[in-house]
C-alpha cells in the first residue's frame, strides 16, 4: 500500500504541469513578440503603434462600450431576480433557478442562430442596430453567470439582519441600500468580472449577429490571419494588462470580511 | 395621541397566529404588561413564544385579536414605525459597518445632528462598559462584547419597550449569569418595559417580574416567580419550572390529602374525592428515621451536586426525588415527612380520553380503520337497524352523518408497544411526566389526535409508539 501514497504536492503535480506547457510558456511567448519586431530585435514599436492608431484605439473603446453596458443590463436583470428566488419560500427553488441556467445547457450556436432569427423578425435587417443587437446577444449569453454569484450571496444574506435594519427605524428603501446592497456586493463583484471579462473579447456572438464592427478578440485574431504576431501579441498583452487592472480595482472593493463569506474571484 | 387610563404599556387581546400549514403557534393569547414591568415568556422551543414577540415587534401580523400600545392598535404596523426595539437571538448585528455606525443606524435613520449621536453612542457604549469601540470591526469582537452592542444599539433608540429574543442563548454559563444581572441592573436603571424570551426557567425566575408559561401556543400560566414556582396551575408548569415530584392523588377531608400510600394535611382547599396531581419540591421533603415518617421507604441512589444531595427513595411503586445537605446511605430504609406548606395540590387535567368519530352509511366508525367493533343500537337507546337503515324508537330515520360518537378510554387502560402493527393506532410522544409511580404520556397520532396515556415504563420523547386499545375498556356515547 505505501507505494500508491501521494502527499498533498504530489496530487498538484498535474495541474503544475499543465499550468507551464499552457498559461506560463505561452504568456512569456506573448511577452516576447510583444516587444520584438520581425527580425527578432526588441522594440516599442507594436506598444506606440496601439496606442497611436485610431483604429486600435477605436476597437479598445467600442469593446469597453459594449462591455460596460452588457454587464449593466445583466446586473439590472439578475439583481431583481436572484433576490427574488433567494428570499421566496418556494419550495422548488432549484427548479426555477435551473430554468435561468437552463440556456447554458443548449449548445451556444444554436441559441445566438435562434436569437438571430428573432431579432431578424423584430427589426428587419440586423444592420441596423448592431450594437444594441450585440448587447442583447451576449446578454442572453452571460446572463447566468451574473445570477448564480448573485443568488449565491443573496441566500446567505442573513434576514434577521433586514428585520434588524426593519426594527431600528430603517423601511423598505432605506433597508436595501443600508444593509441589502452594501452586503450583496462581493456577489456583484463576482458577477460583473465573470460578464465584463468574456463581453470585452467575446467577438463570436459578433460575428454571428453581422456585426462587423472589430472588438479586441476578433481585432487580435485579424492581426494572427495577417501573420502580424508581433502587434497581435501586444494587443493581447494590452488587453490582459486591462483586464487585470480591472480585477484589481474590483477586488479593492471588498474588505477582509466580505473575503471570508466567499463570493470574490480573486 | 389618545392615552388610555390604565397604565399598560402594551396589551395584547386575543392574539392567535396560525401559518399557512394550519400550525396554530399561538392561540388566544391574552396578557397586559405595565409600563417598567420586566415580563418572561417561558416555555420550551416551539411553545410560541418567539412568534409573540415577533407580533409585538411587528415582523409577523396576529391571524386575529389586537395589540395595544399605550391604547392605540398597532397589530399592522410595520417595524420601522413602532416605538419597540428588539435585541435578536443571534445579535444580528451588521457586519459591514463598525460599532459605532451599528449602534448608530436608527439614529442617523432619525437625521440626528452628527454631535448628538457621538455623545448618545458614548453614553451607551458607557453603559454596556465597551467604551473606546467605536471603531473596532463586529468580527473582532467576542459573543459577549456582541451581545453588550446588540443591547446597545436597541438601547440608544430609546424605545418604550425593549424585546429580548433568547439574547443569553449562546453564552457560556458564566458569563450568562453576569449578563442576567447586568440586564437586570439596567432595567431597574432605565425604566424601560422589558419582554423577554427564554426557555432557562433558572433565567426567567431570576430577572422577571412577571412569567408567561407557554406550551403549544397557549399560556399556562401567568404570575410573579414566586407565583409560578410555589403555586404551579398545572402539571405542565410544576414539571417546567424546577425539578419536582408530581404524584397521583385524592382529597381525602378538608385539607387533607392522600397520595404515596399516606395521608397528609395541606394547604389548598379542594373538594373530598376530587382526583388530584399533588406537587412536592424536593427541597421540602424531609428525611427521618423509618418509625417517624410518614412514607417509608428505600434510598435507592445519592448524588452528591455540591450544595446538596441529591437522593432517591424508592417507596412501593412511587420514587421520591429530595434534596437535602445531609447525606443518606443507598440501600438504607428512611421514613419521609412533608409538611403542609411543602405539598402544592392541582385538580388533575382530563384524564380521561375522549376522542369524537363520525359514522359511515353502513354505521361503522370512521376511525382506526373501522376496526373497532362497534354496534350503534348498543349506544343510540331504542334504536334500530330495519332494512340496514338506523331508525329511533319511534321509527324515524336517523341520519349517520349527523352522528357524532364520543369514544371515552382511560389512560391506564392504553398500552404503548413500538411495534407497528400491534396496535390500534400509531403516534409518537410529545409530551411526558414522571408522576411517583408512573409516567404520563401524550401521544400525537399521525391524524393529529392527542392520547394521555399512562405507563410505568420509560420512553423516550418522539419515541415512535403504537397504542393498544382493549376493546372492552372503551366506552361509546353520542355527541349531543
Amino acid at each position: 500500500m505505501k507505494g500508491l501514497r501521494f502527499s498533498r504536492k504530489q496530487l498538484g503535480i498535474p495541474y503544475a504541469l499543465f499550468l507551464i506547457c499552457f498559461v506560463v510558456a505561452p504568456l512569456f511567448v506573448i511577452i516576447y513578440y510583444a516587444f520584438t519586431n520581425g527580425e527578432g530585435q526588441f522594440t516599442l514599436a507594436n506598444f506606440t503603434g496601439f496606442f497611436t492608431n485610431p483604429n486600435t484605439l477605436g476597437t479598445l473603446c467600442y469593446s469597453f462600450a459594449l462591455a460596460v453596458v452588457t454587464t449593466c443590463v445583466c446586473l439590472l436583470l439578475a439583481y431583481p431576480i436572484g433576490y427574488i428566488l433567494a428570499k421566496s419560500n418556494l419550495k422548488k427553488k432549484g427548479v426555477i433557478v435551473m430554468i435561468f441556467v437552463l440556456p447554458m445547457w443548449i449548445n451556444f450556436t444554436l441559441r445566438i442562430t435562434a436569437l438571430k432569427e428573432i431579432l431578424t423578425m423584430i427589426e428587419g435587417n440586423l444592420a441596423y442596430h448592431p450594437f444594441l443587437n450585440s448587447v442583447i446577444g451576449m446578454t442572453y449569453d452571460f446572463l447566468p453567470f451574473m445570477i448564480l454569484p448573485l443568488y449565491t450571496t443573496m441566500l446567505k444574506l442573513d434576514n434577521s439582519l433586514l428585520e434588524a435594519a426593519n426594527d431600528l427605524g430603517a423601511n423598505a428603501v432605506q433597508t436595501f441600500f443600508k444593509v441589502t446592497l452594501p452586503l450583496t456586493i462581493p456577489g456583484i463583484i463576482s458577477g460583473v468580472v465573470m460578464v465584463f471579462l468574456p463581453s470585452m473579447t467575446n467577438y463570436v456572438v459578433l460575428d454571428m449577429l453581422y456585426n462587423s464592427t472589430y472588438i479586441m478578440g476578433s481585432l487580435i485574431g485579424s492581426y494572427f490571419s495577417a501573420y502580424n504576431w508581433h502587434g497581435g501579441s501586444m494587443i493581447a498583452l494590452i488587453l490582459l494588462v486591462i483586464i487585470l487592472i480591472f480585477t484589481l480595482c474590483t477586488n479593492r472593493f471588498e474588505d477582509d470580511d466580505a473575503k471570508n463569506r466567499g463570493g470574490a474571484l480573486l | 395621541m389618545e392615552k388610555n387610563n390604565s397604565n399598560n404599556i402594551i396589551e395584547l387581546r386575543n392574539i392567535s397566529r396560525v401559518f399557512e400549514d394550519g400550525f396554530a403557534a399561538v392561540d388566544g393569547f391574552n396578557l397586559e404588561v405595565k409600563k417598567g414591568e420586566f415580563v418572561t415568556f417561558l416555555g420550551p422551543s416551539g411553545c410560541g413564544k418567539t412568534t409573540t414577540l415577533r407580533m409585538i415587534a411587528g415582523f409577523e401580523i396576529p391571524t386575529s385579536g389586537e395589540i395595544l400600545l399605550d391604547g392605540r392598535e398597532i397589530s399592522k404596523l410595520p417595524p420601522n414605525k413602532r416605538p419597540i426595539n428588539t435585541v435578536f437571538q443571534r445579535y444580528a448585528l451588521f457586519p459591514h459597518l463598525n460599532i459605532f455606525d451599528n449602534i448608530a443606524f436608527g439614529l442617523k435613520l432619525k437625521k440626528l445632528p452628527n454631535q448628538e449621536i457621538v455623545k448618545k453612542v458614548k453614553r451607551v457604549l458607557e453603559m454596556v462598559d465597551l467604551e473606546g469601540f467605536e471603531k473596532r470591526k463586529v468580527s473582532t469582537l467576542s459573543g459577549g462584547q456582541q451581545q453588550r452592542i446588540a443591547i446597545a444599539r436597541a438601547l440608544v433608540n430609546e424605545p418604550e419597550i425593549l424585546l429580548l429574543d433568547e439574547p443569553l442563548g449562546a453564552l457560556d454559563l458564566k458569563m450568562r449569569k453576569e449578563m442576567q444581572l447586568e440586564l437586570k441592573n439596567m432595567h431597574e436603571k432605565l425604566g424601560i418595559t422589558f419582554i423577554y424570551v427564554t426557555h432557562d426557567q433558572e433565567e426567567a425566575l431570576t430577572m422577571s417580574d412577571k412569567i408567561v408559561v407557554m406550551s403549544e401556543g397557549k399560556i399556562q400560566q401567568i404570575g410573579t416567580p414566586e407565583d409560578i414556582y410555589n403555586e404551579p396551575k398545572n402539571a405542565f408548569v410544576a414539571d417546567f419550572i424546577g425539578d419536582s415530584n408530581i404524584f397521583n392523588g385524592i382529597m381525602t377531608g378538608k385539607l387533607r390529602v392522600r397520595f404515596c400510600g399516606a395521608e397528609f394535611e395541606c394547604l389548598d382547599d379542594v373538594a373530598e374525592g376530587t382526583k388530584i396531581d399533588a406537587v412536592v419540591r424536593p427541597e421540602d421533603v424531609v428525611i427521618t428515621t423509618p418509625d417517624k415518617g410518614a412514607i417509608k421507604g428505600v434510598v435507592t441512589s445519592v448524588i452528591f451536586k455540591g450544595i446538596h444531595y441529591e437522593i432517591t427513595v424508592q417507596s412501593g411503586k412511587n420514587e421520591i426525588v429530595i434534596q437535602s445537605t445531609k447525606s443518606a446511605k443507598t440501600g438504607e430504609e428512611v421514613g419521609l415527612n412533608i409538611e403542609p406548606d411543602g405539598i402544592h395540590i392541582m385538580v388533575s387535567e382530563t384524564a380521561m380520553n375522549h376522542i369524537e368519530a363520525g359514522l359511515n352509511k353502513s354505521y361503522e366508525l370512521d376511525i382506526f380503520d373501522g376496526e373497532l367493533d362497534f354496534n350503534i343500537t348498543d349506544v343510540l337507546a331504542g334504536s334500530k337497524l330495519v332494512d340496514n337503515v338506523l331508525v329511533d324508537a319511534s321509527g324515524n330515520e336517523i341520519d349517520p352523518d349527523k352522528l357524532k360518537i364520543i369514544l371515552s378510554v382511560l389512560p391506564e387502560d392504553i398500552e404503548m408497544s413500538d411495534e407497528e402493527d400491534a396496535g390500534i393506532v400509531n403516534g409518537h410522544i410529545i409530551n411526558l411526566i414522571y408522576k411517583g409511580d408512573h409516567y404520563s404520556y401524550v401521544v400525537r397520532t399521525d391524524d393529529e389526535e392527542d392520547f394521555i396515556v399512562d405507563d410505568e415504563d420509560l420512553w423516550n420523547m418522539d419515541d415512535r409508539v403504537s397504542l393498544m386499545i382493549p376493546q372492552d375498556k372503551i366506552k361509546y356515547s353520542i355527541k349531543k
